[in-house]
């Protein structure tokens, strides 16, 4: 049985099914094609969402095991592993079910299965289903990525675990090595270390969170530090061994105990890119080096009929940038102009405190030798974070010299995550420090470190006695 | 079916209206066949064809602005196979080919928006692989434009390069104004304001002139557009100043009369145009000051060591000025007839972007209309321009009597960054007396 649409899109991820659904919205015929029961991708089904259930109940153990700072003991939290798993798939449940019905009333063709290119207009799909061959019109692969797997670290044991095992909760084992000092190993390690496990980190590179500036991380690790075993930075893992009671796992590098067994490792040494997908010979679709597919600014590959968005179309592989992604494909489709040209994309770490950037960096403007000032406000002058004991968290602004425009933020913290968004609207609207101080925030909330770091910048934060330097132009 | 799009016409010129059409559907069209009349900013030209076959689309019409690129007609070329078609689609599996033409834009368009005030044109047929679509840099060269994502996108859909545009808002924010202004800019083909320029004045709004009695409005022409922004930037950019003087040209006169039959048989015209091309020509050999341009960027005056003279010429289109090449290495019989040929050709539309480029110095006689001085305009990037006024027969007090003598009058603007007032009045009389004695350009020119 052959069907015919305008679009097809190949996964069902957050890239996947933005794009199948806003080209529903445009009037387009449109099928929707994933392996899974439903859309959803690895986001709803093993990788933001579960995690963020996880981590949430996570700050929730934490903060009651701190209460008695405040004069509320609770005694030491029971954790029922069986409880917490179920409540972690009630929430993939009932979000990738309502991504389904959401396709169903925009009468998106879902069809579960496999896709096998078959040319540059058409595909076929096996699944439950049968085989069902489909003509499209434009194609928009959505594919995504799978946790890594180096040479080192493979080893048949139910005691390995990548990231998607980590979010299976099999248990809380006694002692864990996360190796990746990235944001899914600190993530899903803080989760671990919060129910009981004890942690490990081991990280190839001098510090945390590559990519992010110093500053920020620092604040993360001074946290990371108390709720971890350990945390091996300049260390690699050589070799891991099944024993039976644990895995052995061999160390090379800034670490005194060569040799240490752990009840489980978990590996997050970063994800792949799933372009290995079949039949994609059958067209003029273009892989680099890294395994992405290469597209160019309208998202489309070097076979006209055919797209790509998210984890499998480039860094950084994350949700949101996919779905900006997704509308981007469909209004090239659809025949506007237009192009993926974000100038900042946030990103977030969601361990506690949270890390969240965009935009330039003062470790990418360092590199990139771009001249730029920045202005910090420490929480610890912020009414707020006082107010909920977490005085630890940084707010600073990246900005160009004389404009006093903003080119980047960095927050750490108790809910940067939510708070960096400003810093998104900011920079998309090209605004300066002078805006933002002049935007009222509420009071007291986080968002005031926002103004008032702005503020800093003039050197008339209302918290923070820091004089300018030199006096602004203008006389601001 | 081929299709034949304008092509590149000429540095700067990106448009152009229709004038005429010069095929019709069903003629059989030749390798370089003109197939199209373009007015430009500048000058008329034929659009020669690229393609050869029978016409079988004509897809502008007179009136039409067109841009580079736009299809003209399509012809339908030699063996029209659909062998190209199969190789698009290099699949055994012999999948059914995506028949673009017939996949008009399916969807309605977007939710109407602020931005959306430019109608999308369909969707351009993927035959080929699309030129790539480039994101706007995010280098550390220079930040990103400073332009909200609703304005990047408007300037993406009406073809403007936000990265070109010129930002009126705080810290240089560009506006959605800023984008349309930009384009109209373009459109207009005025230069866009280089960043940091201030910002254009907004026209200020007209009376309604109805109010008084019956009007006509006519479209503004490209001619007249250029002219006024040209004339607008010389203007705005140089302190002018312009001085006067008479010349006896008796002696002109008398040679004019004795050669122009001569100079007619060759072909020319021996006007005192002509003529004073050639005093002009030696002059500024004397006076390099006067065939110079001000580099302001780079701190530097350019002498020119060519000697290349403009002409105004009158036409009913505007005021078009053809360049007589190397007028310093020419007699005065090649000048003339030269002069004339341009003249001719102005007149007749014909006259190339190429012939109207690189002159050093203009001349503009108005003396066969009338008039005594008037003030030329400087021909930027020219720093001097000679204004030719009537011949009128004047007393002039000679060898202690009153004589009646033919006497022309002359203006001399020029940029006075460049040129002092004592030089342009040496200038000045080193031409009055090369008029008044020519030969003294045989003797020292």
């Amino acid at each position: 049985m052959a069907e015919s649409f305008q679009v097809a899109v190949l996964g069902a991820g957050p890239g996947g099914y933005a794009a199948a659904f806003y080209a529903a919205d445009l009037g387009m015929r449109v099928a929707l094609i994933d392996e899974e029961k439903n859309p959803g991708g690895v986001c709803l089904y093993r990788g933001c969402i579960p995690s963020k259930a996880l981590l949430h109940v996570a700050k929730v153990v934490d903060e009651a095991r701190h209460a008695s700072d405040w004069g509320v003991t609770f005694g030491e939290p029971a954790v029922d592993v069986d409880k917490l798993r179920a409540f972690k798939q009630g929430v993939v449940d009932k979000l990738t079910g309502g991504v389904g019905s959401v396709a169903k009333l925009r009468k998106v063709t879902f069809l579960q299965g496999r896709g096998t290119l078959t040319g540059p207009t058409s595909l076929k799909v096996s699944g439950p289903g049968g085989e069902t061959e489909v003509r499209f019109e434009h194609l928009i692969l959505a594919t995504g990525s799978h946790p890594t797997r180096v040479p080192s670290l493979l080893l048949e044991s139910p005691r390995m675990m990548d990231s998607t095992s980590g979010l299976e909760l099999p248990d809380v084992p006694k002692s864990l090595l996360v190796v990746g000092g990235g944001y899914i190993g600190l993530e899903l390690g803080s989760v671990y270390a919060t129910l009981g496990s004890r942690v490990s980190v081991v990280e190839m590179t001098p510090g945390l969170l590559p990519g992010a500036d110093r500053d920020l991380v620092g604040v993360l690790e001074k946290r990371l530090k108390k709720l971890f075993a350990a945390i091996m930075l300049n260390t690699k893992v050589v070799k891991v061994a099944d024993e039976g009671s644990g895995i052995r796992v061999t160390f090379e590098g800034d670490v005194t105990e060569k040799e240490q067994v752990f009840d489980r490792v978990l590996v997050a040494v970063g994800r792949r890119p799933n372009s290995e997908i079949p039949g994609l010979e059958a067209t003029r679709v273009k892989v680099d080096a890294k395994g992405f597919i290469e597209t160019d600014g309208q998202r489309r590959t070097a076979e006209p009929t055919i797209f790509a968005i998210g984890d499998v179309a480039g860094e950084p592989m994350l949700a949101h940038k996919a779905s900006h992604e997704a509308r981007v494909a469909v209004e090239a489709i659809a025949g506007h102009k237009a192009v993926f040209e974000p100038q900042a994309i946030p990103a977030v770490v969601f361990t506690d405190p949270e890390i969240a950037w965009c935009g330039l960096t003062e470790a990418q403007a360092q590199a990139e030798k771009v001249e730029i000032e920045v202005a910090k406000f420490p929480w610890g002058a912020s009414g707020r974070a006082i107010t909920v004991d977490r005085p630890e968290g940084l707010t600073k602004l990246v900005l160009e010299p004389g404009t006093g425009r903003i080119l980047g933020v960095g927050i750490a913290g108790s809910g940067a995550g939510e708070l960096i968004s400003e810093g998104v609207l900011a920079i998309e609207m090209a605004a300066t420090a002078e805006d933002l101080k002049l935007v009222i925030h509420p009071h007291p909330t986080l968002s005031e470190t926002l103004m008032e770091s702005a503020e800093v910048f003039f050197g008339q934060s209302t918290h923070v006695y820091k004089p300018r330097r030199k006096p602004v132009a203008g006389g601001r | 079916m081929i299709e034949f799009k304008i092509p590149e016409l000429g540095e700067n010129i990106t448009a152009g209206d229709v004038t005429r059409v010069l095929v019709s559907v069903g003629d059989t069209i030749a390798l370089d066949q003109p197939v199209v009349e373009l007015e430009t900013d500048k000058a008329t030209v034929e659009v020669p064809s690229s393609v050869a076959g029978v016409v079988r689309d004509i897809r502008v019409k007179k009136g039409d602005k067109v841009n580079v690129g736009a299809v003209v007609l399509t012809v339908d070329g030699a063996p029209a196979t659909d062998a190209p078609r199969a190789q698009a689609t290099p699949q055994t599996a012999a999948p059914e080919p995506a028949a673009p033409e017939t996949t008009a834009p399916s969807a309605p368009a977007l939710p109407p928006g602020p931005t959306r005030i430019v109608p999308m044109p369909g969707r351009p047929v993927p035959e080929t692989a699309p030129p790539p679509v480039a994101p706007s840099r995010l280098d550390g060269e220079r930040p990103p434009a400073a332009a909200s994502p609703a304005v990047r996108r408007l300037a993406r859909e009406i073809g403007v390069d936000i990265n070109a545009v010129h930002g009126t808002g705080p810290a240089g924010r560009i506006s959605q104004e800023d984008v349309k202004e930009h384009a109209r800019r373009i459109l207009t083909g005025a230069s866009a304001v280089p960043a940091g320029a201030p910002a254009a004045r907004a026209a200020r709004p007209l009376p309604d002139f109805q109010k008084w009695g019956e009007i006509e409005r006519q479209p503004w022409s490209n001619i007249r557009r250029t002219t006024a922004e040209h004339l607008t930037h010389a203007w705005t950019t140089i302190p002018h100043v312009t001085q006067f003087d008479k010349a006896d040209v008796s002696a002109m006169e008398k040679l004019r009369k004795e050669y122009k039959d001569q100079v007619a048989a060759a072909g020319g015209n021996l006007t005192i145009t002509a003529m004073l091309v050639r005093v002009v020509a030696t002059a500024v050999r004397k006076f390099p000051q006067f065939n110079a341009s001000l580099d302001g960027e780079r701190g530097e005056i350019v002498y020119k060591k060519y000697v290349n003279v403009g002409v105004a010429v009158d036409t009913d289109r505007g005021l078009l000025v053809p360049v007589i090449r190397n007028a310093d290495g020419k007699n005065l019989m090649e000048i003339a007839v030269e002069l004339h040929r341009a003249a001719e050709r102005a007149r007749d539309r014909k006259l190339s972007l190429e012939e109207m480029s690189g002159g050093g110095i203009t001349i503009s006689n108005l003396g066969g209309i009338g008039g005594t001085y008037f003030t030329p305009i400087v021909n930027w990037p020219e720093v001097a321009i000679l204004g030719v006024s009537r011949t009128a027969m004047e007393p002039v007090f000679r060898d202690g009597q009153w004589e009646p003598r033919p006497m022309l009058p002359l203006a001399l603007s020029y940029d006075h960054r460049v040129i002092d007032g004592a030089d342009a009045m040496r200038f000045m009389r080193w031409v009055v007396d090369a008029i008044e004695q020519p030969f003294l350009l045989s003797l020292v020119g």
